[in-house]
């Protein structure tokens, strides 16, 4: 693959990637620590004629977004956890309607207002449920510079596959960390976009919501010829509210089952040092890199110890997950939160003896943090 | 002859939910009617609704529609717009969805003057939920929400949209489907934010228990309280209180609009222009 390198911060990367990725339109709100996306947005669309525009709040940001979405081009927003609060119920529009948008979040310590400006992992269990009802999310969390590029690229890609609201988590540290990425061409990217499925047929015959039990939506852009109807009530075929009995079923069962049934297509893991590992760390985003620099240590003082790192954190790697634990002594979660994806990682492998490391005072993990928690199992 | 409304209708979603009597209907074809006589294709537009009754409107006409969360039509049309300046962009919201959750869209869709319609259907109460307080129920009504009387000051919905810089203001009501029709165009025809106020009836839930509970008493009520804008300004402040202006309230057709001025930003961007800067508005605070 051909690479370039960028020196450039994670934020600024997430952002260059959206407009590598083909991304026509953004709607934001300021907060910290994700704002710098939204700065490079209102820089980059306009002058690839797209448009970046600041709402009056997190709801009118993300409300727009969709907007755009429905309308037809590749949309984002970006935002931290609070901002996720805001934006849930419109997300919920977005998984109902499946409209295609990728939504970063910086993530900063919680709950509330919390520590705007320091690190956490806080909305990693928010992201898996941000809006009431059921759908699947899906959740991609970079581990490094680069990753805030590829991880971007991936979701929008995802989203128009999947036709559904895509989350890139970076937290305060990573979106913030300066440094050199190597990441691939801009042409390399252009080549590897899939755009989201279009009807061509004529109009009469065109049902944007009749789709395979295990497929997404096909929604043509707007002002084409082909007229339908989104709504975030349950719907039928061409999209108009319904209580019929069979068809709200098969809707809801759908928008499950799409994702569920393709997670071949959406996981994507890191497993350092695990082939001959004795204990498992499970650890993501930047505090993966602290577990990799303390699992180092840990070897050369000849403690087999490596990392599995979930890159899609949601739908999870559960096949994954229980076919390493199941030959693996000790399992340890080391996250920025108390323990919202140990819970995942204690589901995935049925073990309820999975230790953890956690911090939530908003400073990151020391490798040393790591080092001494695993001498200590 | 008659005017055939089937060709903007989604004939299979009728009859429409709405209750016998309500003034939603009539509202609507007074906006088909308007649709028609501009000429405007089918394809070309996109009607944004909320939720609530008037959140059904999307549904029942046959162009680009969404149906959106409440009270955030105007966020999602300005998306809708944005990446589309020359298509016709629609808002259809009730009171409650415009003024009171959706307040703050409406106020900065108002402001950035983005070319957007909005069609607020004011029928003084929330009636899809059964008769609770909304930001324009007159104080002193019943609602179930506040059954000794409602205290809550009765919102001037002009008046807000006034202030916070629509470029086109008007307010009708459905008693006059011709006048409401001919609004419509004119809103439809404005570059920039077009804010229309329309009154409209809820006999079942706002009348039965303030004795109007007919569709004719509701809309006399609504008759005694409007009063076209020209004799309205002939009447001291005393008279002007308890009633209502209608006609077009404002139309400033200079007013920069929010599409063509995000251009600018573009050329900026791609070089085609210098910084936009203080010296580009008139006003310069």
């Amino acid at each position: 693959m051909a690479t370039r390198e960028i020196i450039s911060s994670g934020n600024e990367l997430s952002a260059l990637a959206a407009r590598d990725a083909g991304c026509k339109f953004f709607g934001g709100y300021p907060i910290t620590p994700s704002s710098e996306i939204m700065h490079e947005m209102s820089d980059m669309m306009p002058e690839i004629g797209g448009v970046c525009i600041q709402m009056e709040d997190e709801i009118a940001g993300v409300a727009a977004a969709i907007g755009a979405g429905m309308a037809g081009v590749r949309t984002m927003t970006a935002t931290s956890g609070p901002g996720i609060s805001l934006k849930a119920e419109n997300l919920g529009l977005a998984q109902m309607t499946e409209v295609p948008l990728v939504v970063v979040n910086v993530m900063r310590g919680g709950p509330s207002t919390g520590l705007p400006t320091r690190v956490s992992q806080g909305d990693v269990a928010q992201a898996k449920n941000p809006s009431h009802g059921d759908y699947k999310s899906i959740t991609l969390c970079a581990g490094s510079l680069s990753e805030c590029y590829t991880e971007t690229v991936r979701a929008f890609n995802l989203a128009d596959r999947f036709m559904q609201p895509v989350f890139v988590l970076l937290d305060e540290t990573i979106g913030h960390m300066h440094g050199k990425a190597v990441v691939p061409t801009e042409e390399e990217i252009r080549d590897g976009i899939v755009p989201r499925k279009q009807f061509d047929g004529p109009a009469e015959e065109y049902f944007p919501y009749q789709c395979e039990h295990d497929q997404p939506a096909v929604l043509n852009p707007m002002f084409k010829g082909y007229r339908y109807h989104f709504t975030g009530l349950h719907h039928d075929k061409k999209g108009f509210p319904t209580e019929e009995i069979e068809t709200c079923r098969k809707l809801i069962q759908r928008l499950e089952d799409k994702v569920e049934l393709h997670k071949d297509e959406i996981e994507l893991n890191e497993e350092f040092f695990l082939e001959d590992a004795e204990v498992m760390i499970v650890a993501y985003g930047s505090v993966s890199l602290a577990a990799k620099e303390a699992i180092r240590h840990l070897r050369a003082e000849g403690i087999k110890a490596g990392l599995f790192r979930p890159i899609t954190l949601w739908p999870s790697p559960q096949d994954r997950m229980r076919e390493l634990a199941a030959r693996i002594p000790k399992v340890l979660c080391v996250e920025l939160n108390i323990g919202q994806y140990r819970d995942e990682v204690q589901r995935s492998t049925g073990r309820l003896d999975i230790e953890g490391l956690f911090k939530v005072n908003g400073r990151p993990i020391s490798p040393y943090e790591i080092v001494n928690k695993v001498k200590e199992l | 002859m008659a005017f055939n409304y089937d060709k903007y209708l989604r004939l299979e979603k009728m009859p429409t939910l709405w209750c016998w009597g309500c003034g939603d209907g009539v509202i609507l074809k007074a906006f088909v009617r308007a649709i028609d006589k501009l000429g405007i294709n089918k394809d070309d537009v996109c009607v944004v609704s909320g939720i609530g009754c008037s959140g059904r409107f999307s549904s029942y006409v046959d162009f680009n529609t969404v149906h959106t969360t409440h009270g955030r039509t105007v966020a999602f049309a300005t998306g809708i717009k944005l990446v589309n300046p020359d298509k016709y962009v629609i808002c259809v919201a009730g009171d409650g969805d415009a003024l009171a959750i959706g307040g703050n869209h409406t106020i900065h869709g108002c402001r950035r003057n983005i070319d957007i319609t909005m069609i607020v259907i004011n029928n003084f109460i929330y009636g899809l939920t059964n008769s609770q307080t909304s930001p324009t129920t007159p104080q002193g009504m019943w609602t179930v929400s506040q059954k000794a009387g409602n205290i809550d000051p009765t919102f001037n919905a002009t008046d807000l949209a006034i202030a916070a810089g629509a470029s086109f203001v008007a307010r009708e009501t459905m008693l006059d489907p011709k006048k409401l029709e001919k609004v419509f165009v004119k809103a439809l025809e404005h570059r920039g934010f077009a804010f229309l106020d329309v009154m409209s009836n809820c006999h079942i839930n706002l009348g039965r228990k303030n004795k109007m509970a007919s569709a004719m008493e509701n809309l006399e009520w609504i008759d005694s309280i409007t009063i076209p804008k020209k004799k309205y300004d002939e009447l001291s402040p005393e008279e002007q209180l308890n009633k209502f202006p209608t006609g077009i309230l404002k139309e400033d057709t200079q007013a920069a609009e929010y599409c063509d001025m995000y251009e600018e930003i573009k050329k900026v961007h791609q070089g085609n222009r210098k910084t936009i800067t203080q010296n580009d508005f008139e006003k310069k605070i």
